[in-house]
């Protein structure tokens, strides 16, 4: 078919003869376009930000603080009487002390380095104090060197600031640590904590998430083995599958009951933590989406209005050719080509549009640059939207009768 | 007159009811979604103490590490203070008004034997703090200053402790006891909420306020531990706690009152000069950076508006140009249809501007529907927003006065400026021609 077939000249004339509602429908395409490619880049980032996994049996774990109040609390006799009570528990894998609990929110970290001294500098890691039993409660795999024993954990007491000679660093860790080796290579490595009190890594772990999401550094984590002395102290339980929902309540009881010079409190699933921590990141997601549909039927919506409106307007026009003897078809395509000429320009200018708004958001939101491969995507999606918005008007100017060219309106 | 075109706009709205209905609809979606965003992002950038936001200020000091910067991205100092810092700026008394501050919590102990012990946050400050900050009082008032220095167990209650702990009634005076101590409740809060929460955006901007205030002091006193953000660059030197509260871990806010900008600048002078005792005696080993930054600066700096917020703001402004584009299409369309009628008007006699007004008139009734309904869309919205972040969210999804003024007036003019271009289209139809082709 020649281009004189698709009769794009005449639809171009047409068509500058009334320009105005013509620009309207291809800058809404242009910006409808900005906005949706934009808002699925977005989305496509939180999902996968999303989708990254904590390391620990996120499922089957929950966790419940302590916080002692009663004078002269023997606080190491209460956690160890917690522990064995708390690991005796039908249905717990495992149970431990812990500082901070992944990706919930809040939590330590220190920075370490791998030459002593103040004056080089160190990477941030989050640290998580847990005992021998560590790896199993929080579903860790050792990939490399040794796990700690029961010799290795010590008591922090209140305010004390010095370290554990051994940690158990993440294999992510490692490997930004030692740039050059062979991560399986970096057990048995000694780094620096302080500055300049030396840690010599027992073993590396696959994979263990800080508790802040949203922090650059969140694959590194330090294991230090001790347990600590404080009023106020978190367990983390590991549960058999199925039996999380079943034993928080009987932990809480356990717990409330047990000792009555502190309260319990806190008590929470590793899956709230991650909804939680997620929840702007989810939302977000779901708002875009919502603006993305709904924007899409406005300007569905916008060309459908224009394009009756202009079949209406030229009905006498379109049963004179037909009665001139273009067929149906004929005038489908006018209306579809018609379309089609609009929406290229419009996702042409939506193209500029998009990557211009990209540009600016990752100006002022330090947001990431887009993909090339949207573009073309987002191109092709909007000129359908066109073609399937302007098909149920141009499918009732082709059944406009020939016989209406002999009336007068 | 007026009555007269409101007729003749809602015949002729009634005439195209689809068409009507469309711009109504775009109107409304675009209004409720941009009026949703505008309501987050004027509540998160909202002055939190208009009446004296200009004369507090929050006080820094560069007392990080000589080897690195606080901030890598920029040359702010830390955006708290260290507890020598904080005890010193309080005894120099040099403004006006001044209060340091922390987050803490503890177990209260209800007295009566059947309610369960529970944990409470703590807002560690000075007597100047309810004063500083206009903060309502229920019952009774804030400690003196007297207290401070005396680190006297005294508190003052938020109102929904009060409720909890004694049942609402006036308890100034009576005892409760916090960390197995006797406190005395000198004064209970009235519901205080300042969105943001601006005396200390480091732990939470929009977080509920603290249930307990007390002595500042009582946190060396009691051993209380850190709830805020603590930031070291240097481990405490020595063991315990009282060590690690004189180490260089910034865990401290402050902030002081000043009444005017020679006030302010002697008190810069003054945080300079005691910048530089502390250099002679061998610390703050970075250059003089001392800030003193009064509420909107802070917040500005702080970035209180979050990014989410913004970059749906913008979204939601395009989303409104893409209502209104499709507006101003629908007009045109609907104007163009009614040549026939206004040509026959400006053949009887009808003015160019009477037809303008007319028409405006019609845009007009069209905008201000839309803007209604878009104020309704726009409280679904919000309850939506509230809905997916939940607690977090809980004092900025709500729409006041202003933002429903601000709401309808955006409608209104959003659809006049639609309207203008098709009225003026429609207005110059020339009436010969409309009249020969019937």
């Amino acid at each position: 078919m020649s281009a004189s077939n698709l009769e794009i000249g005449p639809i171009f004339r047409a068509l500058m003869r009334n320009k105005v509602g013509a620009i309207l429908i291809a800058i809404q395409i242009a910006i409808t376009m900005t906005i949706i490619v934009n808002s699925v880049f977005i989305i496509v980032e939180r999902s996968q930000k999303m989708t990254r996994e904590s390391g620990i049996d996120e499922a089957n774990t929950f966790h419940i603080g302590s916080s002692a109040f009663a004078p002269n609390f023997n606080h190491q006799v209460s956690i160890e009487q917690d522990l064995a009570l708390l690991r005796a528990l039908p249905g717990v894998v495992d149970a431990i002390q812990i500082n901070a609990v992944p990706i919930s929110g809040s939590g330590w970290s220190m920075s370490l380095q791998t030459q002593a001294g103040a004056e080089y500098d160190g990477i941030g890691s989050a640290i998580y104090m847990v005992d021998e039993n560590g790896l199993n409660a929080l579903d860790l795999e050792l990939i490399a060197g040794e796990a700690f024993v029961a010799s290795d954990i010590r008591w922090r007491q209140r305010g004390q600031t010095d370290w554990p000679e051994q940690a158990i660093i993440t294999k992510a860790f490692a490997e930004k640590l030692f740039p050059d080796s062979e991560w399986a290579s970096v057990a048995g490595k000694t780094i620096y904590i302080n500055d300049n009190e030396p840690m010599i890594i027992k073993g590396i772990v696959d994979k263990l998430q800080a508790p802040w999401v949203g922090w650059d550094n969140v694959e590194h984590a330090l294991l230090s083995p001790e347990r600590l002395a404080f009023p106020t102290v978190r367990y983390l339980i590991r549960t058999e599958p199925g039996m999380r929902d079943k034993l928080m309540p009987e932990v809480e009881q356990a717990l409330a009951t047990s000792n009555k010079g502190r309260i319990v409190r806190g008590l929470r699933t590793s899956a709230e933590d991650r909804e939680r921590s997620y929840r702007g990141d989810s939302a977000m997601i779901k708002i875009l989406t919502t603006v993305m549909i709904i924007l899409t039927v406005v300007t569905a919506l916008g060309i459908v209005g224009l394009a009756s409106f202009s079949v209406n307007r030229r009905k006498k026009q379109i049963g004179t050719r037909r009665a001139l003897g273009a067929s149906q078809g004929a005038i489908l395509r006018y209306f579809m080509l018609e379309n089609f000429l609009i929406s290229s320009v419009g996702v042409a200018f939506g193209a500029a549009l998009t990557v211009g708004l990209n540009v600016v958001l990752v100006n002022a939101f330090s947001l990431s640059a887009i993909d090339w491969f949207y573009i073309p995507i987002g191109m092709i999606t909007l000129w359908l939207v066109g073609q399937l918005a302007v098909y149920g008007p141009a499918k009732k100017a082709a059944n406009i009768a020939p016989a209406i060219a002999t009336r007068t309106v | 007159m007026f009555g007269y075109y409101l007729k003749l706009a809602l015949k002729s709205i009634k005439r195209n009811p689809i068409l009507s209905a469309l711009m109504v609809a775009a109107i409304a979606l675009g209004i409720g979604s941009s009026m949703t965003t505008i309501t987050v992002n004027y509540l998160m950038s909202a002055d939190p103490i208009p009446e004296k936001s200009q004369q507090l200020f929050y006080v820094q000091v560069d007392s990080w590490d000589p080897t690195s910067p606080y901030n890598d991205d920029n040359n702010d100092p830390p955006n708290q203070l260290t507890w020598t810092e904080a005890t010193n700026l309080m005894a120099a008394k040099k403004a006006k008004r001044q209060t340091a501050m922390a987050k803490s919590g503890a177990v209260i102990e209800p007295s009566n034997p059947d309610d369960k012990p529970f944990e409470a946050s703590i807002r560690l400050t000075f007597a100047d703090f309810f004063p500083m900050f206009n903060t309502p009082f229920l019952y009774g008032n804030g400690w003196d200053q007297q207290s401070d220095l005396a680190r006297d167990y005294v508190v003052v209650l938020t109102r929904e402790i009060n409720d909890k702990v004694f049942g609402g009634e006036n308890s100034v005076g009576k005892n409760i006891v916090i960390m197995g101590q006797n406190f005395r409740v000198v004064g209970v809060l009235d519901h205080w909420q300042p969105v943001p929460k601006f005396y200390d955006v480091n732990n939470g901007a929009f977080d509920e306020t603290e249930e307990l205030f007390m002595p500042f002091y009582l946190k060396e006193e009691l051993e209380l531990p850190n709830w805020g953000n603590t930031n070291c660059w240097k481990s405490p030197e020595g063991e315990g706690f009282k060590a690690f509260l004189r180490s260089e871990c910034v865990n401290f806010q402050m902030w002081v009152e000043l009444e005017n900008s020679q006030q302010e600048a002697e008190y810069l002078d003054f945080l300079n000069s005691y910048v530089s005792e502390q250099k002679a005696l061998g610390r703050f080993a970075r250059p003089m950076n001392n800030r003193l930054s009064d509420v909107m600066e802070w917040m500005e700096n702080q970035q209180v508006v979050a990014d989410d917020a913004q970059i749906m703001l913008w979204l939601s402004f395009m989303f409104l140009a893409v209502c209104l584009l499709n507006t101003i299409g629908l007009l045109l369309a609907k104007f163009t249809g009614k040549s026939a009628e206004i040509g026959l008007r400006r053949a009887l006699g009808a003015t160019k501007s009477n037809l303008f007004i007319q028409h405006l008139v019609e845009t007009a009734v069209i905008g201000l529907c839309g803007g209604v309904l878009g104020l309704a869309l726009a409280l679904l919205g919000l309850q939506g927003i509230g809905a997916l972040y939940g607690s977090f969210v809980e004092h900025l999804t709500q729409l006041d006065f202003t933002l429903v003024v601000i709401g309808l007036g955006l409608s209104l003019v959003a659809s006049i400026a639609a309207g203008l271009y098709p009225t003026w289209r429609a207005c110059n139809i020339a009436p010969a021609s409309q009249l020969k082709s019937q």
